[in-house]
């Protein structure tokens, strides 16, 4: 049995990003259902961290103050209209959570809107989602898209993974109006939260005909305690960096420790420690970040006064800024009716050629998620779900292998694992990513062509809910290296995460967003004037 | 990665079959979850956020699968260590969400 469900609008992804969609679809007055990978409330990099959110009170010269410093390093890239949204949305929005989160009091006994724990924040949004009467699907990955004759969005098809296993439970979802909000692609980086942020719904989204945005701004490291997940910057903020020698390595200064540790890690064993952090910290970081500390106390580790090897953590597009181009000022993506929040949208008309890190992140994913959710059930209000007409599933690669029946195909489990490992040795080894070469870009993207072809041709996924996540997961990091290396290559300078060996200046002839998209050929084109986002 | 359930703590209610992000475990036979897909395991150890028997152990190994003595673990007093650290189920009040206190991390590293 299949479980088919008409509603107004469907969430896809139930982190930040998509339970703000929920919610403010709810609130608009739509029936709403929430399809995670996972489980609403666990799902997502923000669940596993503790975000602050940009948080400028109404006073319009401190407003445009932040704005004009934040643009200002954005690389010429980003939009100070799309800045002043946010910070405004964001500082209405959140605080509507207070039922449900336990905030701490300033001083002035004012809540503490804007810097959450994870956890806490997320178990919030679900059960403000679940009051506003959002119907959540847990474990309930989507596979594909469905579309209308003329193109627009119709709902989406998936699986319940939980539900008769080990095939699971087919699901389809016909909805007015549909959000991704499935999250950055990690690369299956050990990025804390990240192993369901496969790019999903950037190859959906492309395969129903979106284009994507800032694909090749995918640099982003973290550092973590070598074995560990745990990439919680502000403890970092004390650390000091050895090489195996004892020489302590040279930070410069910059609080972007990524490039001398990335150089060092290339040559050898990397240490930290955290002595520097002031006692009366160090006393209560298990207040402030619970989880932090798990990894030294299970390892026997003091990093207040030891030294223990460390890691760089790559995060693809999460902290990043690339992904789904943004066609309107409602978030809405080149495909009618889809609309894209949080990591899974470009970040450049906020963040530009560097990163948002969290903060600007997490305020965007409350502003998009919003905005997207409000939009989409206007569009069911005005347009309706148009159950009747016939729609079509958009999905190719892992769902549906263009080598016919009764062609030898390699056993999916096997092919999905060289698949991630492949994908993983393109995308995440220092030399490739974070100093790039033309000839190494070309090089890799000739070889994810070829695992592109693997993947469209051969990925049969079968009759098990594990391998059909698996497979569809394959072909969607596959997509996603593509774009981001493609991207990589067509921009031969260096600007903000982007840094290219071969041409370490900014060219400012490249001061442009860079468009790429398509599946069988990828393309990459400059941003013009005539289609860049505008807001009204 | 998740490498032990204890069964001896375990109550059966499933809570970390559901939660799990990652879909790593399912409800055993014998009453008591198993670890299915350890290799989807993200080492976020919410599971042990949410178990209210402190019934799970997270190795903070995620890159491989490493042995550990339940017993040793047992008596080492880590069990539940995040779900008091975060105030969480019977825990509420008796240790403060401090979280809010995070930006003076990176404001006093950047003042030395």
């Amino acid at each position: 049995m299949s479980l088919t469900l008409e509603t107004d609008v469907l969430i896809i992804g139930g982190g930040l990003a998509g339970c703000w969609a929920a919610i403010a679809a709810a609130e608009a007055g739509a029936e709403v259902v929430l399809a995670d990978k996972g489980y609403c409330g666990t799902s997502g990099v923000t669940a596993t961290a503790g975000p602050n959110h940009w948080w400028v009170p109404p006073d319009p010269e401190r407003r445009a103050q932040a704005v004009r410093e934040r643009n200002a390093r954005a690389l010429g890239l980003a939009d100070p209209r799309w800045m002043a949204r946010i910070i405004d949305t964001t500082w209405r929005t959140l605080p509507t959570l207070a039922d449900y989160y336990d905030h701490s009091l300033t001083a002035g006994g004012v809540p503490h809107y804007q810097s959450l724990r994870g956890p806490e924040y997320l178990r919030a949004l679900r059960r403000y989602a679940e009051a506003r009467g959002v119907r959540i699907l847990d474990h309930s990955p989507a596979l594909e898209l469905l579309l209308h004759a003329d193109g627009a969005v119709a709902g989406a098809r998936g699986l319940q993974r939980q539900e008769g296993p080990p095939a699971g439970r087919d699901w389809t979802v016909r909805a007015a109006g549909v959000v991704v909000a499935t999250g950055g692609c990690a690369f299956l980086s050990k990025l804390l939260g990240s192993r369901n942020n496969t790019g999903d719904g950037h190859l959906m989204a492309a395969e129903a005909g979106a284009r994507l945005s800032g694909m090749e701004f995918s640099t982003y490291h973290t550092v973590a305690e070598r074995h560990s997940t745990q990439t919680r910057s502000a403890s970092y903020a004390f650390a000091d960096y050895f090489d195996a020698d004892g020489r302590e390595i040279d930070t410069g200064g910059d609080p972007d420790v990524t490039v001398p540790l990335a150089r060092a890690l290339l040559a050898g064993p990397v240490y930290a420690t955290l002595a520097r952090m002031p006692a009366d910290l160090q006393a209560i970081l298990p207040q402030i970040q619970p989880a932090i500390l798990l990894p030294f106390h299970r390892q026997g580790i003091d990093p207040f006064t030891q030294r223990f090897p460390i890691t760089l953590h790559g995060e693809g597009t999460v902290r990043g800024t690339g992904g789904l181009r943004l066609a309107d000022e409602d978030c809405q993506t080149d495909v009618p009716g889809l609309y894209a929040a949080g990591d899974v949208a470009t970040r450049e008309l906020i963040a530009g050629a560097i990163s948002g890190g969290g903060a600007q992140n997490s305020a965007w994913a409350v502003s998009s998620g919003t905005w997207a959710g409000q939009a989409a059930a206007r569009l069911a209000h005005g347009r309706g779900r148009r159950i009747g007409e016939a729609v079509d599933a958009a999905g190719g690669a892992g769902l549906r292998p263009t080598q016919g029946p009764g062609t030898a195909k390699p056993d999916a489990s096997d092919l999905t694992r060289q698949l991630y490992d492949r994908v993983r040795a393109e995308m995440l080894p220092y030399d490739k990513i974070l100093f790039r070469r033309a000839p190494v870009l070309t090089s890799s993207l000739e070889t994810l062509d070829d695992l592109w072809r693997v993947a469209r041709d051969q990925l049969a996924p079968g009759a098990y809910a594990t391998a059909r996540v698996r497979a569809r997961e394959a072909a969607a990091l596959v997509a996603c290296a593509r774009w981001a290396t493609a991207g990589a290559l067509a921009r031969s300078e260096s600007r903000g995460l982007h840094r290219r060996e071969d041409a370490t200046a900014l060219d400012p002839a490249q001061a442009h967003r860079l468009l790429s998209g398509g599946l069988d050929s990828v393309w990459v084109a400059p941003e013009s004037v005539a289609v860049s986002t505008q807001v009204a | 990665m998740i490498e032990l359930v204890f069964t001896d703590r375990c109550t059966g209610c499933n809570t970390c079959v559901r939660i799990c992000p990652t879909n790593v475990l399912e409800a055993g036979n014998g009453g008591t979850p198993v670890i299915a897909r350890q290799e989807d395991c993200q080492t976020c150890f919410l599971c042990e956020l949410y178990c209210e028997a402190d019934a799970l152990y997270v190795a903070p190994n995620c890159d491989v699968p490493v042995t550990v003595d339940a017993d040793t673990i047992a008596a080492s007093g880590l069990l539940g260590q995040f779900r008091r650290d975060s105030g969480w189920h019977e825990w509420a009040g008796q240790s403060p969400n401090l979280h809010w206190r995070m930006g003076e991390l990176f404001a006093r590293a950047r003042s030395r």
